[in-house]
């Protein structure tokens, strides 16, 4: 049969499983860092600085990656780099998505001065520069782990509103609603219910677009160095060290480049993935 | 002469079943050609097909098309698609669509005669003023400069209907005009284009499922039942005496525009079976069905 | 029609002064003190207290607010504290650099998601759609910051064809009397700076154009698809015209439409992207200088730099509404 849609949905499988098995490598990779990396990600070793990879001639097998500048183990560096890059993505993306989708809940259901109120508010918070905010926010409570998860928090519940607000407001017109309260269920108890779960299929999906955004803009922070302190590996900051010694020892760049890269597409192709998955609820 | 013939023509959704099986039809000049059939007949399949608008999911099997002599399938896609600009034109179903609504009226009636027949464009547009009064549109000018929501359905219409006749074609497919319009502006839409028709001496393609119209400005006559002609016949005969059972349950569910009161019989399913029996034993009988 | 575009203009004024609010606020929770950055060594504490009187840091937050905001009304923003320098020329000193590169990078993203379009729409239903929907996704995932290094890695590092840091080449003599160098130089018909600015520019202009041009290109293919099923568009084919003709003539301008208001909003995230981009290239625009300001923690010049981006998204979003009703007659004659 020349059905167009299968080959489209074979695609679309493949891209979700393999999303969701690069985050699975990944992310397990990140969480035994302490335990699989080869090194300290700290320890300097000036008698090896700028040893390639190991596929590349000269390379030293104690160092398969390679190390910095500074004789750092790349491949160590990447890993508690990763730490860092997927427990921000984990605690800002589900406390954005909480924040957010409260709001959009709260003004899409309640409607009236509640919802006046909120959408005056996204709309004050679009007109900024979201990057330059962010920049902001670190300056203004320091730079460490968790200014950058309020960072995100604070600029990104937005993302969560106004969506959710549309979808509350779309299911709280349709009749399922109605008769639940008309069968006594109070006005929380009803939000709570009934509307929540029939939210729920896109406030996933959002997650995961806002955890690929969580990670990238803890790379942002850290490549402008406003992330955590200089010592604790992290891929931007990697990045931007690598950066300055690109033609010397371009691995420093692009290895730590290549593990943002693909995480940040695989968080993307997988919350698009569960978008088209759950299509039905979310047209 | 005639202006259209079809010899066993047969479409089908690609991979997938017949809509038209083997339909034979043919419209003279200044004849008039009804399609007759309840919606999913394959009557608007027809003009599709003669027009080269087929949906992309369906595709001509069998047959041939001649239009004013040509044989249509013969011809490369290019060529094919501009002698169908030049010789037949559409009258759509829906004007409150069929116009862009981002362009002004006199690039639509004239874009034809400029790209494909080659016309000056003064010239085109004196053409297009001439007939946008033979449509009896009061203002022509200010109704070339006008976009399509600012006229209204009955006009859009009649713009339609000169532009159908703006290269002269021989051949002009109308697919269910009236449908979508007032039953008050029905009557003069109506009455316009068997005028317009008269006149030029065009063949022209009915579809409708309207046998009150039929009888109003067509000759003859082409019933169809899942694709499959059933009856083809003179419009006068056919109102006296329908040749089959099912065209006479379809004449007698017609409601009369004399007694619009009487009650309407819904075709009987015994009819309807009997009718997709036939369709059955065609697909039996048929070398690949 | 005036009383919507007066109303468009009283929710725009709100809207800015709430970001006017938020960063006055924001900015002066800082705990770290400004002043104490600037004062020498050994400086006393009426040293800092004298300072301090002379940026008006002294007084409570809704009266510096309201002596910003007068000053404000009257053009003054401000004197920047690492500079010593009017925040508003310094500010509008840099803005022609980040307009023209948020341009370009426009200009790059409607022209190639455009034709990314047209030639899926032409060929769809087969391998090009395909592989055009695998790419717009891959373009769309990828934020313009990874952009901007991976083509850093290919164009500076592998085979370097452009110049990945600066605006210009600092060895040319600029005769420019304004700051917009590439418009100026195609004024001036000197064609040698326009090449060398534009070799400095494309690489950031890309990098932030891609993720626009895949956006462009699916939400475009989207909306001519739907278009190419209508009425009017069958009633085109019947007159003779080839399918690149009917797309071109009948569908594209009636498919601008839906994806112009979406354009928009996603043309602003653009212009958000130039902070990070410009940092990265190293390009002396808003966005590199709003990095410095943070860095160096200088209240005015940053406040003055939210603002004026503000004022640049809400005026993208303005344009955006003016320019859907001049391309719709429905509205024009409205």
């Amino acid at each position: 049969m020349h059905d167009g849609r299968g080959a489209v949905r074979r695609r679309a499988g493949a891209r979700l499983w393999l999303s969701a098995g690069w985050l699975t490598l990944a992310g397990g990779a990140a969480l035994l860092a302490p335990w699989i990396a080869p090194h300290d990600p700290l320890a300097q070793d000036l008698f090896a600085g700028r040893m390639p990879p190991f596929w590349v001639a000269g390379a030293d097998p104690a160092y398969p990656l390679g190390t910095d500048s500074l004789g750092r183990d790349v491949l160590s560096r990447i890993l508690h780099g990763g730490r860092i890059a997927f427990l921000v993505a984990l605690i800002a993306g589900l406390a954005t998505a909480v924040l957010g989708a409260t709001l959009g809940l709260l003004a899409g259901f309640f409607r009236g001065w509640v919802d006046v109120a909120i959408s005056r508010l996204i709309d004050i918070w679009m007109a900024f520069p979201p990057v330059l905010f962010s920049i902001l926010l670190i300056a203004v409570i320091g730079p460490g782990l968790w200014s950058i998860i309020i960072a995100i928090i604070v600029i990104d519940w937005t993302r969560f509103a106004r969506v959710v607000r549309a979808e509350a407001m779309g299911q709280g017109a349709m009749d399922y609603v109605a008769s639940a309260r008309v069968a006594g269920r109070g006005r929380i108890s009803t939000l709570v219910v009934e509307i929540l779960p029939n939210v729920l299929p896109t406030i996933v999906v959002l997650l995961t677009l806002e955890m690929g955004i969580a990670v990238i803009v803890e790379a942002i922070l850290s490549f402008v160095n406003l992330s955590i302190s200089t010592d604790s590996p992290t891929w931007g900051g990697m990045i931007a060290e690598g950066r300055t010694s690109v033609h010397q020892a371009w691995w420093v760049l692009v290895l730590p480049l290549i593990a943002l890269f693909l995480t940040v597409l695989a968080f993307s192709q997988l919350g698009e993935g569960l978008k088209d998955r759950f299509d039905p609820v979310l047209r | 002469m005639s202006f259209l013939r079809i010899e066993n023509l047969s479409v089908a959704i690609r991979g997938g079943g017949p809509l038209l099986r083997r339909v034979s039809l043919e419209v003279a000049a200044g004849e008039v050609m009804a399609l007759v059939g309840e919606s999913g007949a394959g009557k608007s399949m027809i003009g599709k097909a003669v027009l080269g608008i087929l949906p992309r999911a369906a595709q001509i099997t069998e047959g041939r098309i001649w239009l004013d002599g040509e044989d249509l399938l013969a011809l490369s896609a290019t060529a094919r698609r501009q002698r169908i600009g030049a010789k037949a034109a559409l009258i759509p179903q829906d004007p409150l669509t069929a116009l862009n609504p981002v362009r002004r009226i006199a690039p639509q009636i004239t874009d034809r005669l400029v790209d494909i027949l080659g016309w000056d464009r003064a010239k085109a547009e004196a053409r297009a003023r001439d007939l946008l009064g033979e449509v009896q549109i009061a203002d022509p000018d200010r109704v070339m400069r006008s976009y399509p929501h600012e006229l209204s359905g009955g006009m859009r219409q009649r713009i339609l209907i000169a532009s159908a006749f703006a290269a002269e074609p021989r051949l002009i497919v109308a697919d269910e005009p009236t449908t979508a319009l007032d039953v008050t502006v029905q009557k003069q839409i109506l009455r316009l284009i068997r005028d317009m028709q008269a006149r030029h001496g065009t063949a022209l393609l009915f579809v409708t499922h309207d046998l009150g119209v039929v009888s109003k400005i067509c000759q003859r006559l082409t019933v169809l039942y899942g694709g499959l002609v059933l009856e083809q016949t003179d419009v006068r005969a056919f109102f006296k005496a329908p040749g089959h059972p099912y065209s006479a349950a379809l004449l007698a569910a017609t409601p009369r525009h004399d007694d619009p009161e009487a009650s309407l019989n819904p075709v009987p399913e015994a009819v309807i079976a009997a009718a997709q029996a036939e369709v059955a034993a065609f697909d039996r009988s048929a070398p690949h069905g | 029609m005036l009383r919507q575009v007066l109303l468009r203009l009283v929710t725009t004024l709100v809207t800015l002064f709430g970001v006017a609010v938020i960063v006055f606020v924001v900015i002066r929770v800082v705990p770290g003190n400004p002043v104490a950055m600037m004062l020498p060594p050994g400086a006393g504490p009426e040293d800092m207290a004298r300072l301090q009187a002379l940026y008006g840091l002294d007084k409570s937050i809704p009266k510096q607010f309201v002596i910003w905001l007068g000053g404000v009304v009257q053009g003054d923003f401000g004197t920047s504290i690492t500079t010593r320098q009017p925040v508003a020329g310094l500010v509008l000193g840099r803005l022609p650099a980040t307009l023209e590169l948020s341009v370009m990078a426009l200009v790059i993203a409607v022209v190639w998601g455009g034709i990314v379009a047209l030639v899926g729409t032409r060929f769809r239903g087969g391998r090009a759609e395909a592989a055009i929907d695998v790419g717009n996704g891959i373009a769309l995932s990828v934020p313009d910051f990874l952009w901007g290094l991976v083509l850093i890695l290919l164009f500076g590092v592998l085979w370097p064809v452009f110049h990945i840091s600066g605006r210009v080449s600092p060895s040319l003599d600029l005769p420019f009397v304004t700051n917009f160098y590439l418009f100026e130089s195609v004024i001036r018909l000197r064609f040698d700076l326009w090449w060398d600015i534009v070799g400095h520019m494309l690489m950031p202009a890309l990098a932030l154009a891609f993720p626009l041009a895949a956006i462009v290109a699916q939400l475009l293919k989207q909306s001519l698809k739907e278009t190419m099923h209508l009425d009017y568009v069958t009633l085109a084919r019947t007159k003779g015209y080839g399918e690149t003709r009917v797309i071109l003539r009948e569908a594209l301008r009636n498919a601008v439409l839906p994806t112009l208001t979406l354009v928009g909003v996603q043309f602003t995230f653009l212009i958000g992207g130039t902070v990070i981009v410009e940092r990265l290239f190293s390009y002396e625009g808003l966005g590199n200088m709003a990095i410095d300001a943070v860095i160096n923690r200088d209240l005015p010049l940053i406040q003055g730099i939210v603002i004026l981006f503000a004022v640049i998204f809400t005026a993208v979003n303005l344009i955006v509404d003016l320019l859907y009703a001049v391309l719709n007659p429905r509205l024009r004659h409205a």
